[in-house]
């Protein structure tokens, strides 16, 4: 039986499909204005049995699609447990949101926190600060920021406010790598600080589409004294824990 | 509906602006209330009142003003309505529960400030509050900063605004404060209506409202039986009204409605079909039209069995002792005893809040606590750290959510509702 996990994220938009234990394949699209329409493409000629959505975007597709629908801290959970049978702890950073998943020895969600309802310290942050200082795209800020040898503080987490407190650093000289550094080390002390509340102890998966940025993984690594997973495809952790859910669900 | 607009121009209605708010509250109210299945018969007086809550109810306001009545509005459960029944006069709650008009409030006040008083501002200087307008006094207490310094800003607003001061721990001195205070209070309330309290009067506008509060709790009781015999959102519409109607016919009416849960729990039925997990709401009161976390989270596969707010338990679970009082005297001193038991979070320690969570958690069959705070209410998200962490420790799943009375984040909290949801179902 062939089951799909989709997850509808707000800025990309990411499908498993798995037979058995075997993934038969990964997509992911950037996410639109028209988030429907992105799912239908990312879905034409994709043959499945079941489907289970996860994702902000899950309700929108419950219906037109009939299939079940699971939040993203559990569909994180599972996959990220799937990835790496020890972990105790998920942090996601995506593109609005950043959650950090406690889970006990038994694989259950024990506990969950998500960052407010504003995009500080999330991916879309990290594009916005990327644009201020003119980098052409996320990878040349990042790897910018791995060359600095020293940073510049950001004391804002606002985007808007951060933004203008870049741009007033440039104006007075700092140097254009050392704000780039600033501005990954002011998001990994933001989200390491709701990790080590919410989940202080255990092997860590650090997922989302930003486990994908250099910076932000190596500082995150150094600075966390437990073990850090990164999965090599970390985008599609919630995609995958959905389809695993509907596995066992299909089983029962 | 058009009958009572000359009556709403009279009171200074903006009516252009209420004609906006009360389609936008019709709207919510048929959305989120009558969509709900298998309703009790009982919830057609609620829905009624609900209807009326600024026509037939602001007539009867009107009415007895004619006759000599004063009509007394306040803010908060520490202003006891068994003083102003006393002196024959009307009891109304007028906290606001909807984002109106907070660009006037913020001309006023500063933009963090949280939402209820900025409701409550948003409503008095967009002029659409019909209870305000027909109020001959308005009483302000001294509880958290932000509505101590509000009422400093709302006295040029207002004719006569009376503020309680309030103690802070609950000490013999705070005990002492809080009685001189109501001493104070029914100086004003006699000054304002003409009337004095004896004890014949006293004794019984706090038989009123201990037969007022024994409906409601129990109400509250009947939600112990599985599957719930009423949901959430209707009993929390009941401790809404609570504040609003006329306590008499609203206490033969929660009992009407009891009544007939009790023929429902007798034959099995319930408003949720089986498997739904049973929450508590604990901490900052839902006023009127504030439904937002409760619609959520009853659309998401739970049902609210308590409320530990201001608007449920934490307001109505002490009655007033009446038995061996033969003086005003001895009734001052119960209503004080009764008040002062109240476990709002500007008292310093609050100890008997977390208990009161515990006991509700178990005497409901709960699984879970989703603990409400209002951003920028200080008293309630500084005391929100330390209840969760007790809870947990003690093996009881909370969530705590931080919102207003906006509407944009309805999708965050769905998905940390719904997260919550699928913990405590395991």
């Amino acid at each position: 039986m062939k089951i799909a996990g989709l997850d509808i994220g707000s800025r990309t938009v990411k499908l498993v499909v798995m037979d058995d234990s075997k993934i038969l394949l990964k997509k992911k699209a950037l996410n639109s204005y028209d988030p429907l329409n992105i799912v239908f493409n990312l879905l034409d000629s994709i043959s499945y049995d079941y489907m289970v959505a996860t994702g902000y975007g899950r309700h929108l597709v419950s219906e037109i699609l009939s299939c079940t629908t699971i939040s993203e801290i559990k569909a994180f959970a599972i996959g990220s447990r799937a990835i790496n049978s020890s972990c105790r702890a998920v942090l996601d950073i995506g593109g609005q949101d950043t959650k950090v998943i406690h889970i006990n020895e038994k694989g259950e969600v024990i506990k969950f926190e998500m960052n407010d309802k504003c995009a500080a310290g999330t991916g879309r942050f990290l594009e916005i600060m990327a644009h201020a200082l003119n980098y052409n795209n996320i990878d040349e800020f990042s790897k910018a920021a791995c060359s600095a040898t020293k940073a510049e503080t950001i004391n804002n987490m606002c985007t808007v406010f951060a933004e203008s407190e870049v741009i007033s650093l440039i104006s007075r000289g700092a140097k254009r790598e050392e704000v780039a550094l600033g501005i990954h080390k002011t998001i990994v002390g933001r989200s390491l600080g709701l990790l080590n509340r919410v989940a202080p102890s255990g092997d860590v998966v650090f997922a989302g589409g930003v486990a994908l940025n250099e910076c932000v993984q190596r500082l995150i690594i150094q600075e966390l004294k437990r073990s850090v997973l990164v999965p090599p495809d970390p985008q599609i952790v919630g995609a995958y824990g959905a389809a695993l859910y509907g596995q066992t669900k299909k089983m029962k | 509906m058009s009958d009572y607009n000359q009556m709403w121009s009279e009171l200074g209605l903006d009516l252009e602006a209420h004609d906006v708010l009360l389609s936008v509250l019709g709207d919510a109210y048929q959305n989120i209330f009558m969509t709900q299945k298998n309703r009790p018969e009982g919830m057609k007086y609620f829905d009624f009142v609900m209807g009326e809550v600024h026509g037939l109810r602001i007539k009867e306001l009107i009415d007895a003003k004619v006759q000599g009545r004063k009509v007394i509005g306040s803010y908060c459960v520490f202003v006891p309505e068994e003083l102003i029944l006393a002196v024959d006069s009307i009891s109304v709650g007028l906290c606001a529960g909807a984002e109106f008009n907070f660009e006037g409030a913020e001309q006023v006040l500063p933009r963090n400030i949280c939402a209820l008083i900025k409701s409550a501002f948003g409503f008095k200087l967009g002029r659409v509050c019909p209870y305000i307008e027909a109020c001959d006094l308005v009483v302000g207490e001294n509880t958290c900063d932000g509505k101590k310094k509000a009422y400093e800003v709302l006295s040029s607003y207002i004719k006569d605004l009376y503020i309680i001061d309030l103690p802070q721990t609950k000490s013999n001195t705070g005990k002492m404060l809080l009685k001189g205070e109501y001493l104070k209070f029914i100086a004003k309330l006699e000054e304002i209506s003409g009337k004095k309290i004896t004890y014949e009067n006293f004794k019984k506008a706090i038989d009123i409202v201990n037969a007022k509060r024994k409906a409601v709790l129990r109400l509250a009781e009947l939600r112990k039986a599985t599957p719930v015999p009423i949901s959430g959102l209707d009993s929390l519409l009941i401790n809404q009204i609570f504040f609003y109607d006329d306590p008499v016919r609203f206490t033969n009416s929660v009992n009407a409605l009891c009544d007939e849960l009790e023929e429902r729990i007798k034959k099995g039925e319930g408003v949720f079909p089986e498997g739904t997990v049973r929450v508590i709401i604990s901490g900052c009161p839902m006023a009127v039209p504030n439904w937002k976390v409760p619609y959520i989270v009853e659309t998401s596969g739970a049902a609210i069995v308590g409320e530990e707010s201001c608007v449920g338990e934490r307001g109505t679970r002490w009655l007033t002792e009446t038995k061996n009082s033969t003086t005003v005297e001895d009734l001052l001193e119960n209503i004080t005893d009764r008040y002062f038991k109240i476990d709002c979070a500007i008292f310093t320690p609050n100890p008997s809040r977390l208990d009161h969570i515990k006991e509700m958690f178990e005497k409901y069959y709960a699984k879970g606590i989703i603990h409400y705070n209002l951003q920028f209410c200080q008293p309630y998200i500084i005391e929100s750290g330390p209840v969760e962490a007790d809870l947990e420790n003690n093996n009881i799943p909370t969530l705590r959510l931080e919102t207003d009375y906006s509407q944009e984040d309805i999708n965050q909290l769905k998905t940390r509702i719904e997260a919550f949801i699928e913990r405590i179902k395991g």
